[in-house]
């Protein structure tokens, strides 16, 4: 194969450098010994212990994961199903109702949702957040596991089946390890919405309850401090762990070969 | 499907011909009634949960935005003296005022500038992971997802830093304009501030979809322009681009729409006149509590969305290449 040109090289790396400076900056402010995000004055730990001392933050933290884990696995599950059965049968339901939550402005989940809990007289708190949320992601995961079953060979699943399995063997033993990186990204990518999920969350979580987007967006609409800085680093470092752990146990999740 | 009789089972009630006849028809039959079941078993659970979560919701909003607005914010009853309580009081105040209109149109020009900013800088990224050699895409594709796992007001808030008036970025500007006589520049609180933002946080949708497209493209055929006397320019806008519309219709999509329906990031980044149409439903719904104006307004944000994601859908549709069906 050809190797890359230089052209391209450098227009990809104006593109990490898009991506990661603005990162590192947060990174490295929250280090400052200076309640301003402007000069560098020395290096502190202040803003990491005004955090644990922060209870509101812990709980929040607390909530964002537990919310996202349920609905990575809930989500998972569900969209790994819908996306079979939008490959596999002729349905003119199941795709409307599983792409159209993806094709709609998120705000407008967000207020339905809230229209509807309330109507319900269901409490606002962690599970009409979970509740939004797994509905919200379904169709992520979907997406990404149908996609790589249209990219399978469809003769594989055929050859399991005329050997004599049983269509859920041949799911099972062919068809599913076969799309396991992409029911893993579609975990993956769930366990990211949801935790970094503000919109709907916002709508839907009530006054009551706090997640870290929810206490971030409160912060630094009143003031800017490096405590942000500082859960934002944290935050970075819990998925930065979360992704390592993800490529190990699935060698070839973010590799489409 | 359970109950229906597929022309195999038709088939298969007939008397058949033979005795390899009748075993075809057989396991035919037994395929389909199987698959009968498995398709309830596997569709079942996902359009129950999004009946419930998804479809009932809408339709829950979509009668709120004819109901009236109750005395104290929320809804009035919708049914009042024995008799339904529903009016289009709402949607008239939506027809009435081009201040709305307004509003729309520049909520679409916000999101369509991003959706391009969006490719152009997410084109070279896929572009060069898919080239890579096999054992460097995990890593690449792995820096281009992490930020997009930072959350997403963590994103939004380091431009705050970055365009903030003590920032380098501010001061380096205004040290330059400043001895050619313009007057200081205020980057953040500003469209350019909120384009940015909208850039920066949508970006991974653009890259995503285009590298899963770019990675199953052949070598091999642009191996065959270059042989047929094709340059670098020519191999790209004539292979590789167009082959790669679907990656980029689905990334526009996957951009264009949340970024239409945004209200935070103008509520951080933005000035007074930044107002999109999100921070409008938002007041609708929390601050001014006029449900049945929100209900409208989200409805009519959402048709726009769709009719722009179906156009895109429409143009990328699967369409037989020089190189065969995609």
């Amino acid at each position: 194969m050809k190797r890359p040109s230089w052209l391209l090289y450098a227009a990809a790396i104006v593109g990490y450098l898009f991506l990661y400076i603005p990162l590192a900056i947060v990174v490295v402010y929250s280090f400052n010994d200076s309640r301003l995000n402007a000069e560098w004055v020395g290096f502190t730990f202040d803003w990491y212990r005004k955090l644990a001392a922060n209870d509101e933050m812990i709980q929040a933290a607390v909530n964002s994961l537990v919310i996202a884990t349920v609905t990575a696995f809930a989500a998972t599950v569900l969209g790994t199903m819908a996306g079979f059965a939008m490959h596999r049968y002729r349905s003119r339901v199941l795709p409307i109702l599983v792409l159209t939550p993806i094709a709609i402005p998120e705000i407008l989940m967000g207020v339905s949702l809230l229209l509807f809990f309330v109507l319900l007289n269901l409490t606002l708190g962690i599970v009409s957040v979970m509740l939004a949320h797994i509905a919200f992601c379904i169709g992520f995961v979907a997406i990404v596991v149908r996609s790589r079953l249209a990219g399978m060979d469809e003769s594989l699943t055929e050859a399991a089946r005329d050997c004599g399995a049983t269509p859920a063997q041949a799911f099972r033993l062919v068809t599913l390890p076969l799309i396991m990186p992409a029911v893993i990204a579609g975990a993956l990518m769930a366990f990211t919405l949801s935790i970094d999920d503000f919109v709907i969350t916002f709508f839907t979580a009530g006054a009551g309850t706090q997640t870290l987007p929810l206490v971030i967006y409160s912060m630094i609409k009143i003031s800017v401090t490096p405590e942000v800085n500082a859960v934002s680093t944290l935050l970075m470092l819990l998925t930065l762990v979360l992704i390592v752990l993800a490529s190990k146990l699935a060698p070839g999740t973010l590799r489409s070969s | 499907m359970p109950g229906t009789s597929s022309p195999a089972e038709v088939a298969a009630d007939a008397a058949p011909e033979s005795l390899a006849d009748a075993e075809r028809a057989r396991v035919v039959t037994w395929q389909s009634r199987d698959r009968g079941v498995g398709r309830w078993l596997v569709s079942g659970p996902p359009l129950l949960y999004l009946g419930v979560f998804f479809a009932i919701p809408i339709l829950i909003m979509v009668i709120a935005s004819f109901r009236f607005p109750g005395e104290f914010g929320g809804l009035a009853p919708i049914v009042e003296d024995g008799e339904l309580n529903l009016t289009l009081e709402a949607y008239e105040r939506f027809a009435t005022d081009p201040i709305y209109w307004e509003l729309f149109v520049k909520s679409v020009v916000y999101a369509a500038l991003t959706t391009l900013f969006c490719l152009v800088l997410a084109y070279p990224l896929a572009m060069l992971i898919a080239r890579s050699p096999k054992k460097y895409r995990d890593l690449l594709m792995l820096l281009v997802i992490l930020p997009f796992w930072s959350n997403f007001l963590i994103r939004v808030y380091a431009w705050m830093i970055i365009l903030g008036p003590q920032s380098i970025a501010s001061r380096g500007l205004n040290a330059v304009l400043g001895p050619l006589g313009f007057e200081p520049v205020t980057l953040l609180f500003s469209s350019f501030a909120v384009l940015v933002g909208l850039v920066y946080v949508h970006l991974p949708f653009m890259v995503l979809p285009l590298y899963a497209n770019l990675e199953k493209h052949d070598p091999a055929l642009l191996d065959a322009a270059q042989d047929l006397g094709a340059n670098a320019w020519q191999r790209f806008w004539r292979v590789t681009f167009p082959l790669s519309l679907p990656g980029v219709w689905a990334g526009a999509a996957l951009v264009f729409i949340p970024a239409l329906g945004i209200f935070a990031i103008p509520d951080i980044l933005g000035g007074t006149g930044d107002t999109l149409i999100g921070n409008l439903i938002k007041q609708q719904f929390l601050e001014t509590r006029d449900w049945p104006f929100g209900s409208v307004l989200s409805i009519v944000l959402t048709v726009v969305a769709l009719a722009l994601a179906g156009l895109a859908a429409w143009v990328a549709r699967p369409r037989r290449t020089a190189f065969g069906s995609p």
